[in-house]
């Protein structure tokens, strides 16, 4: 009797055992990319060479002097510095043109009546059939033609609404139960306060996840970036996604400053991923699954 | 899987880009009345007429947007396709009416960018739902330290496209990268390659989404109900069997889903991989549409005209791409969940 029990539990931990090995063996995979190149901003030019692909001794002072100054250099020489403000300006401003222009929209949409509201509603998400990739050539001499080519403006105007957001926002608005709003006007509340005061409080997590959501989208943003920005020196708008590159290219002798800058281009977004997962995830979940 | 999720998780029509009940823009109809709320009639026409306008003020921010930088500029598009850029580059050029539709639609580099087009459709979009089921099914077991594991497999979130081509072109250069001490050396290197470069940008692009799919099959996983697992196990149903008897068909509404916007993306976004990594070579080896238009736009030879041509060619690519991909697929997804009432 205690014997099949035994046998039951070690057939159990082995099982786990297993489960553990093949979960670490596929983790090292997905995240070996990026394990390489931590490891070689930190190595010196002849050990990136000769492929070292372990991690410098840490207790070599040296090391981490070495280390920083490539760091140091990718930061003002590389411009990173430059390229990730760029980035936090230009995703900031798209995330709080989203957020505003959805949460107003998605109100409307959920709370009011008005004439062609169906039609309007057809609209919104017709912007979602048409991707940007598609408007790009009329989008790009429209900008240059009104003079915001190499802008900060250039860079966001497109971007400060989309169909997705309002979408969003009307679901969560939707979802709140109805007698709020009725006893928010019994004591005398218009739209616009039950909405500051009530209905936004109470679709945050919502809210968050669009937050999230569109400043991984802005942050990753690359083809218009690269088209609405020059790159020249004495006008640096370039983003992170597109300046990092354009740093290994010029550093083809040097790619300690590539790889230190690569890092320096990443720490923003994994602080993003590790603080607010459960926000992404609802935010990446939101439009495909069914409750 | 919190509670904060339940409100919203329970909301009908969920679907904003694509829907197995008919495309996005439908979902719209049945749903619309559910928002009005039921307002005593007043004698006066004022109130009525306030909340249309408050409406309209609050739908217009959004509304302007979409008309300068989505509806205008693809209409534009359309007309700048009937003018036939100067050798120039700088303005409009002379009108040809459809002519250059004509010419640019039936030219070899139009046709070879589509097959390039479809040949990295085929090489990312099944691979990422595939290696997305398998990090799911992974990570849906309940086990101590999941946690973890589930924030690696999504790790490549955090680069952007720009940073995670450049690793993948510095771990597949022939003098620094790790393919060197891993004993592949490749002649010419992977990239230059007119044989391994497309697969090449493929493996870098799976990378980059399969945290994507894995976070949405994951949320698809976690909605089949545990209890028919249980039955199939005590009806004596092998793992495999129960995983495509069970797991599959319970899952195909999220898969569709993948499958569609993942088709989208490799569609239409492919220029900023390729312009991370190959810029389109060797020759034309990764020269996808998407690249094609940019580069017709932007290259040696600028030409806005035909650039206008290639995209509304893109946009219809795409649209029948998607229809075609709703109507044969639509039929083989199994809808069942206890909510699914709409």
């Amino acid at each position: 009797m205690t014997d099949v029990v035994r046998r039951g539990r070690g057939k159990r931990i082995a099982k786990s055992v297993a489960w553990y090995a093949l979960l670490t063996a596929v983790a090292a995979v997905i995240v070996f990319p990026v394990y390489v190149t931590v490891v070689n901003s930190l190595l010196s030019y002849d050990q990136i060479l000769s492929a070292h692909l372990l991690p410098p001794n840490p207790f070599n002072p040296q090391v981490w002097s070495d280390a920083s100054d490539y760091y140091a250099q990718a930061w003002s020489e590389g411009h990173m510095g430059r390229f990730l403000l760029n980035s936090f300006v230009m995703t900031i401003c798209i995330v709080i043109g989203q957020v505003v222009t959805g949460v107003l929209a998605g109100y409307a949409f959920a709370y009011l009546r008005f004439p062609f509201k169906r039609t309007l509603f057809v609209v919104f998400l017709a912007t979602l059939m048409i991707p940007f990739e598609v408007t790009v050539v009329a989008n790009l001499s429209f900008i240059s033609n009104i003079g915001l080519y190499d802008t900060y403006a250039g860079l966001v105007l497109p971007f400060l609404a989309t169909g997705f957001a309002a979408f969003l926002m009307r679901q969560a608005f939707l979802a709140l139960p109805r007698d709020l709003w009725e006893a928010a006007e019994l004591d005398g509340y218009g739209h616009l306060r039950y909405l500051w005061k009530v209905a936004l409080p109470l679709v945050r997590p919502t809210v968050a996840a669009l937050t999230v959501f569109a400043a991984l989208g802005a942050w990753g943003q690359y083809l218009w970036p690269k088209l609405v920005t020059s790159g020249q020196p004495n006008h640096d708008l370039r983003t992170v996604q597109i300046g990092v590159r354009e740093l290994f290219a010029q550093n083809i002798t040097n790619f300690n400053i590539g790889y230190a800058g690569l890092v320096l281009a990443m720490i923003p977004l994994l602080i993003v991923l590790l603080a607010f997962q459960k926000q992404l995830i609802r935010g990446l979940t939101a439009g495909a699954v069914k409750g | 899987m919190t509670d904060e999720f339940l409100p919203e998780g329970r909301a009908k029509q969920q679907w904003p880009i694509a829907t197995p009940n008919g495309g996005g823009v439908e979902a719209a109809e049945p749903a619309a009345p559910t928002g009005e709320l039921r307002r005593p009639k007043s004698k006066r026409v004022g109130p009525r007429t306030r909340e249309a306008l408050l409406a309209y003020a609050l739908i217009l921010p959004a509304l302007i947007v979409f008309g300068i930088f989505v509806f205008w500029p693809f209409l534009r598009n359309i007309y700048l396709g009937m003018y036939r850029s100067p050798i120039s580059g700088d303005g409009l050029g002379r009108y040809v009416g459809l002519d250059q539709y004509r010419t640019v639609l039936t030219s070899q580099q139009f046709f070879d960018s589509l097959i390039v087009t479809v040949k990295f459709w085929i090489l990312t979009v099944p691979a990422s739902i595939i290696f997305g089921i398998f990090l799911a099914v992974l990570g849906h077991r309940v086990l101590k330290g999941m946690g973890v594991y589930r924030t690696l497999f999504i790790l490549s979130l955090a680069t952007g496209v720009g940073v995670a081509g450049t690793i993948f072109f510095t771990l597949l250069d022939p003098n620094i990268g790790v393919v060197r001490s891993l004993g592949i050396s490749l002649n010419p290197p992977a990239l230059q390659s007119s044989t391994w470069a497309l697969p090449s940008v493929a493996i870098f692009v799976i990378w980059l989404n399969v945290g994507l799919s894995f976070i949405v099959i994951s949320a698809g996983l976690q909605n089949i109900p545990d209890d028919l697992f249980e039955a199939a196990r005590v009806d004596g149903a092998k793992t495999l069997r129960r995983f495509f008897r069970i797991t599959v068909p319970m899952l195909s509404p999220t898969l569709l889903f993948v499958f569609v916007v993942g088709s989208i993306f490799a569609l239409i976004q492919s220029y900023p991989p390729i312009d991370v990594t190959t810029q389109g070579g060797p020759i034309n080896a990764t020269t996808t549409l998407p690249y094609l238009i940019i580069r017709t736009l932007r290259g040696t030879a600028p030409n806005q005209g035909k650039a206008a041509v290639l995209s509304v060619a893109l946009f219809v690519v795409a649209l029948v791409f998607t229809l075609i991909q709703l109507l044969v697929l639509e039929r083989r997804v199994t809808y069942g969940s206890g909510s699914d009432d709409d």
